[in-house]
Protein backbone atom coordinates (compact mmCIF):
# COMPACT_ATOMS: atom_id res chain seq x y z
CA UNK A 1 0.00 0.00 0.00
CA UNK A 2 1.30 3.50 -0.71
CA UNK A 3 0.69 6.38 1.54
CA UNK A 4 0.71 9.88 -0.70
CA UNK A 5 2.44 12.68 1.09
CA UNK A 6 3.20 16.03 0.10
CA UNK A 7 7.06 17.24 -0.05
CA UNK A 8 6.27 19.65 2.97
CA UNK A 9 4.99 16.60 5.35
CA UNK A 10 8.07 14.47 4.26
CA UNK A 11 10.41 17.62 5.42
CA UNK A 12 8.15 17.99 8.71
CA UNK A 13 8.81 14.11 9.48
CA UNK A 14 12.10 14.33 8.57
CA UNK A 15 12.18 17.60 11.00
CA UNK A 16 10.51 15.67 13.92
CA UNK A 17 13.15 12.86 13.88
CA UNK A 18 15.92 15.10 14.69
CA UNK A 19 14.27 15.83 17.84
CA UNK A 20 15.89 12.53 20.09
CA UNK A 21 13.76 11.75 22.66
CA UNK A 22 14.46 14.14 25.99
CA UNK A 23 15.63 16.43 23.95
CA UNK A 24 15.65 19.95 24.65
CA UNK A 25 14.56 21.67 21.25
CA UNK A 26 14.65 25.21 20.50
CA UNK A 27 11.81 25.61 18.16
CA UNK A 28 11.87 28.47 15.52
CA UNK A 29 8.95 30.10 13.24
CA UNK A 30 7.02 28.28 10.72
CA UNK A 31 7.71 24.91 9.99
CA UNK A 32 9.82 23.57 13.06
CA UNK A 33 6.56 24.47 15.41
CA UNK A 34 4.92 21.35 13.31
CA UNK A 35 7.71 19.42 13.70
CA UNK A 36 8.15 19.69 17.63
CA UNK A 37 4.46 18.61 17.87
CA UNK A 38 4.79 15.67 15.17
CA UNK A 39 7.97 14.51 17.27
CA UNK A 40 6.07 15.19 20.48
CA UNK A 41 3.34 13.09 19.56
CA UNK A 42 5.51 10.05 17.82
CA UNK A 43 8.87 9.00 19.29
CA UNK A 44 9.95 11.86 21.37
CA UNK A 45 7.27 12.26 24.45
CA UNK A 46 9.81 13.32 26.94
CA UNK A 47 11.25 15.95 24.37
CA UNK A 48 10.65 20.10 26.22
CA UNK A 49 10.47 22.71 23.79
CA UNK A 50 11.94 26.41 24.30
CA UNK A 51 10.42 29.24 21.77
CA UNK A 52 12.16 32.46 21.82
CA UNK A 53 9.05 34.26 22.85
CA UNK A 54 9.42 33.36 26.31
CA UNK A 55 7.38 29.98 26.09
CA UNK A 56 8.57 26.38 27.59
CA UNK A 57 6.45 23.56 26.72
CA UNK A 58 6.26 19.91 27.92
CA UNK A 59 3.46 19.16 26.08
CA UNK A 60 2.57 19.63 22.47
CA UNK A 61 -0.12 22.47 21.44
CA UNK A 62 -3.23 22.27 21.99
CA UNK A 63 -4.06 22.42 18.04
CA UNK A 64 -3.07 24.41 14.94
CA UNK A 65 -0.67 27.57 15.57
CA UNK A 66 0.31 29.55 13.13
CA UNK A 67 3.00 31.32 15.07
CA UNK A 68 4.45 30.49 18.76
CA UNK A 69 2.15 33.30 19.83
CA UNK A 70 -1.25 31.48 19.25
CA UNK A 71 -3.83 30.55 21.98
CA UNK A 72 -2.83 26.91 21.12
CA UNK A 73 1.02 26.98 22.09
CA UNK A 74 0.28 29.42 24.97
CA UNK A 75 -2.80 27.06 26.64
CA UNK A 76 -0.82 24.16 28.45
CA UNK A 77 2.67 26.34 28.72
CA UNK A 78 5.00 24.40 31.36
CA UNK A 79 6.41 27.84 31.99
CA UNK A 80 5.60 31.30 30.09
CA UNK A 81 8.89 33.65 30.50
CA UNK A 82 10.90 36.31 28.75
CA UNK A 83 12.64 36.34 25.85
CA UNK A 84 15.87 36.74 27.11
CA UNK A 85 15.34 33.98 29.75
CA UNK A 86 14.69 31.83 27.67
CA UNK A 87 17.65 33.13 25.26
CA UNK A 88 20.02 32.85 28.27
CA UNK A 89 19.13 29.06 28.34
CA UNK A 90 20.19 28.57 25.16
CA UNK A 91 23.54 30.88 25.19
CA UNK A 92 24.27 28.69 28.87
CA UNK A 93 24.10 25.81 26.74
CA UNK A 94 20.82 24.00 27.91
CA UNK A 95 19.60 23.28 24.26
CA UNK A 96 20.36 20.17 22.29
CA UNK A 97 18.80 20.49 19.11
CA UNK A 98 17.81 23.93 17.17
CA UNK A 99 15.90 24.65 14.72
CA UNK A 100 16.02 27.31 11.72
CA UNK A 101 15.35 28.27 8.15
CA UNK A 102 16.43 31.26 5.63
CA UNK A 103 16.67 32.36 2.33
CA UNK A 104 20.28 31.84 1.47
CA UNK A 105 22.85 28.87 2.54
CA UNK A 106 26.55 28.24 1.92
CA UNK A 107 28.61 24.72 1.80
CA UNK A 108 30.02 26.18 5.25
CA UNK A 109 26.73 26.65 6.77
CA UNK A 110 26.29 29.91 7.02
CA UNK A 111 22.83 31.00 6.55
CA UNK A 112 21.51 34.54 5.31
CA UNK A 113 17.68 35.98 6.53
CA UNK A 114 18.82 39.65 6.23
CA UNK A 115 19.41 41.11 2.70
CA UNK A 116 20.25 39.50 -0.89
CA UNK A 117 21.60 41.90 -3.58
CA UNK A 118 18.96 44.90 -3.29
CA UNK A 119 15.96 42.43 -1.72
CA UNK A 120 15.81 43.39 2.15
CA UNK A 121 14.41 40.57 4.02
CA UNK A 122 12.72 40.34 7.49
CA UNK A 123 16.08 39.55 9.30
CA UNK A 124 17.41 36.78 11.71
CA UNK A 125 14.56 36.92 15.06
CA UNK A 126 16.66 34.34 16.67
CA UNK A 127 18.20 32.33 13.55
CA UNK A 128 21.74 33.73 14.52
CA UNK A 129 20.93 32.93 18.64
CA UNK A 130 20.03 29.52 17.94
CA UNK A 131 23.00 28.87 15.59
CA UNK A 132 25.19 30.25 17.73
CA UNK A 133 24.30 27.84 21.01
CA UNK A 134 22.36 24.67 19.82
CA UNK A 135 24.51 21.61 20.24
CA UNK A 136 22.86 20.88 16.85
CA UNK A 137 21.40 22.78 14.62
CA UNK A 138 18.94 21.87 11.69
CA UNK A 139 18.30 23.93 8.48
CA UNK A 140 14.89 23.46 6.85
CA UNK A 141 14.37 25.38 3.45
CA UNK A 142 13.52 25.16 -0.21
CA UNK A 143 16.43 23.27 -2.64
CA UNK A 144 16.59 25.54 -5.32
CA UNK A 145 20.44 27.06 -6.75
CA UNK A 146 19.55 30.73 -5.98
CA UNK A 147 19.42 29.77 -2.61
CA UNK A 148 22.28 27.27 -2.17
CA UNK A 149 25.04 29.69 -3.31
CA UNK A 150 29.07 28.69 -2.83
CA UNK A 151 29.22 32.00 -0.15
CA UNK A 152 26.24 33.81 1.83
CA UNK A 153 25.54 37.72 0.60
CA UNK A 154 25.40 38.19 4.56
CA UNK A 155 26.08 35.76 7.48
CA UNK A 156 23.11 36.11 9.61
CA UNK A 157 23.67 32.67 11.55
CA UNK A 158 27.04 31.35 12.02
CA UNK A 159 27.06 27.46 13.43
CA UNK A 160 28.67 26.72 16.23
CA UNK A 161 28.58 22.79 14.76
CA UNK A 162 27.98 20.63 11.79
CA UNK A 163 24.58 21.17 10.60
CA UNK A 164 21.98 18.55 9.29
CA UNK A 165 20.25 20.80 6.20
CA UNK A 166 16.26 19.49 5.18
CA UNK A 167 15.34 20.58 2.09
CA UNK A 168 12.35 19.96 -0.30
CA UNK A 169 14.95 17.13 -2.26
CA UNK A 170 16.95 15.81 0.42
CA UNK A 171 18.97 15.42 4.02
CA UNK A 172 22.46 16.83 3.96
CA UNK A 173 25.34 17.74 5.96
CA UNK A 174 27.29 20.73 6.55
CA UNK A 175 29.82 22.57 7.34
CA UNK A 176 32.69 18.94 7.11
CA UNK A 177 34.59 19.56 4.52
CA UNK A 178 32.05 19.69 0.91
CA UNK A 179 28.48 19.06 1.57
CA UNK A 180 27.44 15.13 2.01
CA UNK A 181 24.35 13.97 1.09
CA UNK A 182 22.89 11.58 3.82
CA UNK A 183 20.40 10.75 2.28
CA UNK A 184 17.48 11.94 -1.42
CA UNK A 185 13.74 11.89 -0.75
CA UNK A 186 12.36 9.55 -2.54
CA UNK A 187 11.92 9.84 -6.61
CA UNK A 188 14.93 12.38 -6.49
CA UNK A 189 17.86 12.27 -8.75
CA UNK A 190 21.04 13.14 -8.04
CA UNK A 191 20.89 15.45 -11.05
CA UNK A 192 18.56 17.05 -9.63
CA UNK A 193 20.50 17.85 -6.30
CA UNK A 194 23.36 19.10 -8.36
CA UNK A 195 21.59 20.86 -11.03
CA UNK A 196 19.60 23.45 -8.05
CA UNK A 197 22.77 22.95 -6.08
CA UNK A 198 25.68 25.91 -6.21
CA UNK A 199 28.22 24.16 -4.22
CA UNK A 200 29.66 20.74 -5.03
CA UNK A 201 28.04 17.79 -3.20
CA UNK A 202 29.42 14.40 -1.89
CA UNK A 203 26.81 11.72 -3.01
CA UNK A 204 28.71 8.79 -1.41
CA UNK A 205 26.93 6.17 0.60
CA UNK A 206 23.43 8.59 0.53
CA UNK A 207 20.23 6.92 1.11
CA UNK A 208 16.55 7.21 0.80
CA UNK A 209 15.14 9.79 2.91
CA UNK A 210 12.26 7.01 4.35
CA UNK A 211 8.74 8.17 3.59
CA UNK A 212 6.74 9.56 6.60
CA UNK A 213 5.16 6.61 8.40
CA UNK A 214 1.60 6.40 9.25
CA UNK A 215 1.51 7.47 12.52
CA UNK A 216 3.72 10.82 11.44
CA UNK A 217 1.36 11.68 8.44
CA UNK A 218 -1.53 11.26 11.51
CA UNK A 219 0.39 13.72 13.57
CA UNK A 220 1.15 16.43 10.60
CA UNK A 221 -2.49 16.28 9.85
CA UNK A 222 -4.07 16.62 13.30
CA UNK A 223 -1.92 19.70 13.70
CA UNK A 224 -1.91 21.30 10.61
CA UNK A 225 -5.77 19.84 9.41
CA UNK A 226 -6.17 22.16 6.47
CA UNK A 227 -2.47 22.09 5.18
CA UNK A 228 -1.79 25.64 5.87
CA UNK A 229 2.17 24.59 6.39
CA UNK A 230 2.11 21.23 4.50
CA UNK A 231 0.13 21.81 1.10
CA UNK B 1 -3.10 64.33 32.82
CA UNK B 2 -4.87 64.03 35.88
CA UNK B 3 -4.57 60.69 37.20
CA UNK B 4 -3.15 57.97 34.63
CA UNK B 5 -6.51 56.70 33.23
CA UNK B 6 -7.25 58.24 29.94
CA UNK B 7 -8.39 57.90 26.41
CA UNK B 8 -5.97 56.55 23.36
CA UNK B 9 -6.19 59.84 21.33
CA UNK B 10 -4.83 61.59 24.78
CA UNK B 11 -2.37 59.28 25.65
CA UNK B 12 -0.45 59.57 21.66
CA UNK B 13 -0.91 63.06 21.89
CA UNK B 14 0.60 63.91 25.31
CA UNK B 15 3.41 61.28 25.11
CA UNK B 16 4.55 59.97 21.98
CA UNK B 17 6.32 63.06 19.73
CA UNK B 18 8.28 63.44 15.95
CA UNK B 19 11.60 61.92 16.30
CA UNK B 20 10.75 59.47 19.89
CA UNK B 21 13.00 56.08 20.11
CA UNK B 22 9.36 53.58 21.02
CA UNK B 23 9.15 50.33 21.21
CA UNK B 24 5.63 48.41 20.26
CA UNK B 25 7.55 45.19 20.12
CA UNK B 26 7.43 43.00 22.94
CA UNK B 27 5.38 40.27 22.82
CA UNK B 28 6.45 39.53 19.34
CA UNK B 29 3.20 37.68 18.19
CA UNK B 30 1.26 38.30 21.34
CA UNK B 31 -0.43 41.22 22.67
CA UNK B 32 0.64 43.54 20.24
CA UNK B 33 -0.70 47.11 20.42
CA UNK B 34 -1.71 47.62 17.45
CA UNK B 35 -4.83 50.37 19.07
CA UNK B 36 -1.93 52.34 19.93
CA UNK B 37 -0.21 52.26 16.80
CA UNK B 38 -2.83 53.11 14.53
CA UNK B 39 -3.45 56.06 16.91
CA UNK B 40 -0.18 57.20 16.22
CA UNK B 41 -0.88 56.84 12.61
CA UNK B 42 -4.04 58.74 12.90
CA UNK B 43 -2.00 61.44 14.57
CA UNK B 44 0.77 61.80 11.69
CA UNK B 45 3.64 61.23 13.80
CA UNK B 46 7.00 61.14 12.11
CA UNK B 47 10.61 60.33 12.17
CA UNK B 48 9.90 57.59 14.71
CA UNK B 49 12.89 54.94 15.49
CA UNK B 50 10.91 51.56 16.00
CA UNK B 51 12.58 49.40 18.27
CA UNK B 52 12.16 45.37 18.15
CA UNK B 53 12.41 42.63 18.83
CA UNK B 54 9.48 41.49 16.22
CA UNK B 55 5.77 43.32 16.19
CA UNK B 56 4.33 41.05 13.69
CA UNK B 57 2.74 43.20 11.16
CA UNK B 58 2.49 46.29 13.24
CA UNK B 59 5.85 47.96 12.53
CA UNK B 60 5.21 47.86 8.40
CA UNK B 61 2.13 49.92 9.16
CA UNK B 62 3.79 52.17 10.91
CA UNK B 63 6.94 51.94 8.22
CA UNK B 64 4.19 52.30 5.13
CA UNK B 65 2.38 54.87 6.68
CA UNK B 66 5.51 57.41 6.82
CA UNK B 67 5.81 57.42 10.42
CA UNK B 68 9.12 55.83 11.16
CA UNK B 69 12.88 56.77 9.50
CA UNK B 70 14.60 53.92 11.44
CA UNK B 71 14.06 50.61 12.21
CA UNK B 72 16.47 48.36 15.33
CA UNK B 73 14.76 45.05 15.45
CA UNK B 74 15.55 41.05 14.41
CA UNK B 75 12.82 40.65 12.18
CA UNK B 76 10.16 42.57 10.17
CA UNK B 77 7.72 41.63 8.13
CA UNK B 78 4.19 39.56 8.79
CA UNK B 79 5.06 36.68 10.49
CA UNK B 80 2.25 34.35 8.94
CA UNK B 81 2.79 35.22 5.33
CA UNK B 82 6.81 36.41 5.65
CA UNK B 83 7.34 39.42 4.36
CA UNK B 84 6.82 43.25 4.93
CA UNK B 85 5.68 45.04 1.70
CA UNK B 86 5.81 48.63 3.52
CA UNK B 87 9.29 47.58 4.70
CA UNK B 88 10.56 46.62 1.61
CA UNK B 89 9.27 49.34 -0.63
CA UNK B 90 10.89 51.26 2.64
CA UNK B 91 14.48 50.00 2.58
CA UNK B 92 14.62 48.94 -0.93
CA UNK B 93 12.93 51.91 -2.81
CA UNK B 94 12.37 55.08 0.06
CA UNK B 95 9.09 54.93 -0.15
CA UNK B 96 7.07 56.38 1.45
CA UNK B 97 9.89 57.63 3.04
CA UNK B 98 13.68 56.55 3.62
CA UNK B 99 13.98 54.24 6.09
CA UNK B 100 17.74 53.18 8.19
CA UNK B 101 17.30 49.31 9.09
CA UNK B 102 20.16 48.41 11.93
CA UNK B 103 19.65 44.62 12.30
CA UNK B 104 19.71 42.85 15.54
CA UNK B 105 19.43 39.35 16.50
CA UNK B 106 16.50 38.81 19.41
CA UNK B 107 18.72 37.72 21.90
CA UNK B 108 20.92 40.98 21.66
CA UNK B 109 17.58 42.95 21.25
CA UNK B 110 16.51 41.95 24.80
CA UNK B 111 19.89 42.43 26.08
CA UNK B 112 20.51 45.88 24.60
CA UNK B 113 16.88 47.06 26.29
CA UNK B 114 18.22 45.12 29.39
CA UNK B 115 21.57 47.50 29.70
CA UNK B 116 19.43 50.37 29.53
CA UNK B 117 16.63 49.58 31.74
CA UNK B 118 19.83 48.53 33.91
CA UNK B 119 21.80 51.92 33.63
CA UNK B 120 24.66 50.45 32.10
CA UNK B 121 26.06 51.31 29.12
CA UNK B 122 26.43 47.71 27.33
CA UNK B 123 25.61 43.95 27.50
CA UNK B 124 27.39 41.05 26.38
CA UNK B 125 26.69 38.18 24.71
CA UNK B 126 28.62 35.35 22.78
CA UNK B 127 25.98 35.62 20.17
CA UNK B 128 26.70 37.12 16.87
CA UNK B 129 30.19 35.88 16.39
CA UNK B 130 31.27 35.36 12.86
CA UNK B 131 28.34 36.94 11.57
CA UNK B 132 28.31 39.82 9.52
CA UNK B 133 26.19 41.99 12.30
CA UNK B 134 29.09 43.75 13.40
CA UNK B 135 30.52 44.65 10.26
CA UNK B 136 27.02 46.39 9.73
CA UNK B 137 26.23 48.81 12.37
CA UNK B 138 28.34 50.29 15.52
CA UNK B 139 26.36 48.74 18.46
CA UNK B 140 27.62 45.66 18.68
CA UNK B 141 31.51 45.97 19.71
CA UNK B 142 34.17 43.50 20.39
CA UNK B 143 35.70 43.63 23.42
CA UNK B 144 38.12 41.61 25.54
CA UNK B 145 36.84 40.11 28.91
CA UNK B 146 39.44 41.30 31.72
CA UNK B 147 39.58 37.76 33.46
CA UNK B 148 39.93 35.69 30.62
CA UNK B 149 41.26 38.16 27.82
CA UNK B 150 38.43 35.60 25.54
CA UNK B 151 37.03 38.24 23.10
CA UNK B 152 33.05 38.66 23.77
CA UNK B 153 30.50 40.74 22.09
CA UNK B 154 29.24 43.80 23.81
CA UNK B 155 25.88 44.71 23.15
CA UNK B 156 25.25 49.02 23.16
CA UNK B 157 22.61 49.55 25.77
CA UNK B 158 18.90 50.04 23.77
CA UNK B 159 17.51 53.28 25.69
CA UNK B 160 13.94 54.45 24.32
CA UNK B 161 11.55 57.54 24.89
CA UNK B 162 8.46 55.26 24.72
CA UNK B 163 7.50 52.02 25.55
CA UNK B 164 4.16 50.86 24.08
CA UNK B 165 2.42 47.81 25.59
CA UNK B 166 -1.06 46.10 25.58
CA UNK B 167 -1.60 43.30 29.28
CA UNK B 168 -4.78 41.74 30.06
CA UNK B 169 -4.95 43.83 33.32
CA UNK B 170 -4.17 46.62 35.49
CA UNK B 171 -5.23 48.70 37.99
CA UNK B 172 -5.76 52.48 37.37
CA UNK B 173 -2.41 53.06 38.72
CA UNK B 174 -0.90 50.91 35.92
CA UNK B 175 0.40 48.12 37.91
CA UNK B 176 -0.36 45.43 35.08
CA UNK B 177 -0.36 41.27 35.70
CA UNK B 178 0.66 39.82 31.63
CA UNK B 179 -0.23 35.99 31.41
CA UNK B 180 1.91 33.86 28.57
CA UNK B 181 5.04 34.84 27.28
CA UNK B 182 6.66 38.27 28.06
CA UNK B 183 8.94 38.86 24.99
CA UNK B 184 11.01 41.62 26.07
CA UNK B 185 8.18 43.22 28.19
CA UNK B 186 9.83 43.84 31.20
CA UNK B 187 12.98 45.09 29.76
CA UNK B 188 11.26 47.79 27.25
CA UNK B 189 9.19 49.43 30.54
CA UNK B 190 12.16 50.29 32.43
CA UNK B 191 14.38 51.01 29.82
CA UNK B 192 11.90 53.66 28.44
CA UNK B 193 11.43 56.91 29.82
CA UNK B 194 7.81 57.24 29.29
CA UNK B 195 4.89 53.81 29.24
CA UNK B 196 1.69 53.95 27.32
CA UNK B 197 -0.55 51.09 28.88
CA UNK B 198 -3.67 49.66 27.29
CA UNK B 199 -5.41 46.53 28.47
CA UNK B 200 -8.54 44.44 28.30
CA UNK B 201 -9.52 45.40 31.76
CA UNK B 202 -9.56 47.85 34.53
CA UNK B 203 -9.61 45.77 38.24
CA UNK B 204 -9.07 46.92 41.66
CA UNK B 205 -5.60 46.98 43.53
CA UNK B 206 -6.34 44.64 45.73
CA UNK B 207 -7.23 41.64 42.99
CA UNK B 208 -3.53 41.96 41.99
CA UNK B 209 -1.77 41.84 45.27
CA UNK B 210 -3.20 38.38 45.86
CA UNK B 211 -0.49 37.14 42.79
CA UNK B 212 2.28 39.90 43.03
CA UNK B 213 4.58 37.68 40.47
CA UNK B 214 2.62 38.34 37.68
CA UNK B 215 2.28 41.63 38.34
CA UNK B 216 5.46 42.49 35.78
CA UNK B 217 4.83 46.06 35.52
CA UNK B 218 4.37 48.49 38.44
CA UNK B 219 2.44 51.32 37.72
CA UNK B 220 5.15 54.02 38.81
CA UNK B 221 6.93 53.30 35.43
CA UNK B 222 3.64 53.72 33.82
CA UNK B 223 2.11 57.34 32.36
CA UNK B 224 -1.11 56.33 30.86
CA UNK B 225 -3.34 53.46 31.49
CA UNK B 226 -5.57 52.97 28.29
CA UNK B 227 -9.00 50.43 28.58
CA UNK B 228 -8.90 49.12 24.96
CA UNK B 229 -10.97 45.68 24.78
CA UNK B 230 -9.07 44.09 21.40
CA UNK B 231 -6.48 46.50 21.64
CA UNK B 232 -4.08 44.02 20.28
CA UNK B 233 -6.46 42.65 17.56
CA UNK B 234 -5.37 40.19 15.02
CA UNK B 235 -2.28 39.21 17.64
CA UNK B 236 -3.36 36.96 20.17
CA UNK B 237 -3.76 37.67 23.77
CA UNK B 238 -3.61 35.24 25.92
CA UNK B 239 -6.52 34.15 28.09
CA UNK B 240 -8.76 36.79 26.34
CA UNK B 241 -8.56 36.10 22.40
CA UNK B 242 -7.09 33.77 19.60
CA UNK B 243 -4.55 35.48 16.48
CA UNK B 244 -6.91 36.62 13.83
CA UNK B 245 -5.45 34.49 10.87
CA UNK B 246 -7.46 35.60 8.38
CA UNK B 247 -7.13 39.64 9.01
CA UNK B 248 -3.58 39.29 8.85
CA UNK B 249 -3.18 37.35 5.79
CA UNK B 250 -5.82 40.06 4.01
CA UNK B 251 -3.66 42.45 5.47
CA UNK B 252 -0.52 40.96 3.35
CA UNK B 253 -2.51 40.62 0.33
CA UNK B 254 -3.68 44.30 0.82
CA UNK B 255 -0.16 45.46 1.59
CA UNK B 256 1.48 44.33 -1.69
CA UNK B 257 1.37 47.32 -3.47
CA UNK B 258 0.94 51.19 -2.03
CA UNK B 259 -2.41 51.72 -3.58
CA UNK B 260 -3.70 48.59 -1.70
CA UNK B 261 -2.15 49.46 1.78
CA UNK B 262 -3.85 53.05 1.25
CA UNK B 263 -7.21 51.68 0.85
CA UNK B 264 -6.35 49.44 3.93
CA UNK B 265 -5.19 51.77 5.74
CA UNK B 266 -8.57 53.82 4.69
CA UNK B 267 -10.53 51.41 6.12
CA UNK B 268 -9.25 50.44 8.97
CA UNK B 269 -7.34 53.11 10.67
CA UNK B 270 -8.11 56.21 8.97
CA UNK B 271 -11.88 55.20 8.40
CA UNK B 272 -12.15 54.50 12.33
CA UNK B 273 -11.59 57.62 14.95
CA UNK B 274 -10.88 55.10 17.50
CA UNK B 275 -10.55 51.54 18.74
CA UNK B 276 -14.12 51.46 19.44
CA UNK B 277 -15.32 52.32 15.83
CA UNK B 278 -12.54 49.84 14.62
CA UNK B 279 -14.43 47.40 17.04
CA UNK B 280 -17.62 47.87 15.50
CA UNK B 281 -16.46 47.61 11.97
CA UNK B 282 -14.79 44.51 12.36
CA UNK B 283 -18.69 43.35 14.30
CA UNK B 284 -19.75 44.65 10.71
CA UNK B 285 -17.47 42.11 8.56
CA UNK B 286 -17.50 39.04 11.27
Amino acid sequence: MSVTYTPRELMVAAAARQIRDGNVAFVGMRLPLLGFAVAKTTHAPHAIGLFENGLIREDPPAGFVVTMGDGPNQRGATSATSLADVMGLLQGGRVDVGFLGGAEVDERGDLNTNIVGKTRLPGSGGASDIAAHAKRCVYIMEHERRRFVPRVHFITSHPRASVTLITTLGIFVLGEGPARAISLHPGVTRATVTAETGFPVVFHKASMTAPPSTAELAAVRHFDPDGFWTR
Amino acid sequence: MNGKLTSMHDAVAALVRDGDRISAACGLEARIPYAAGHEIIRQGRRDLTLVGPISDALYDQLIGAGCARAVEAAWVGNVSTGLGYNYRRAVEEGVPCPLASVDYTNLTVALGLRAAADGVPFAITRSIAGTDFARQTDVFRSIVDPWTGESVMAVKAIPLDVAIVHAQRADENGNAQVLGNLGTTVESVRAAKRCILSVEEIVPAESLTITPNATVIPGFLVDAVVLEPLGAHPAPVPGISERDHAFYAAYSDAARTRDGFAAWRAQWIDGVSDRRAYRERLRMFA
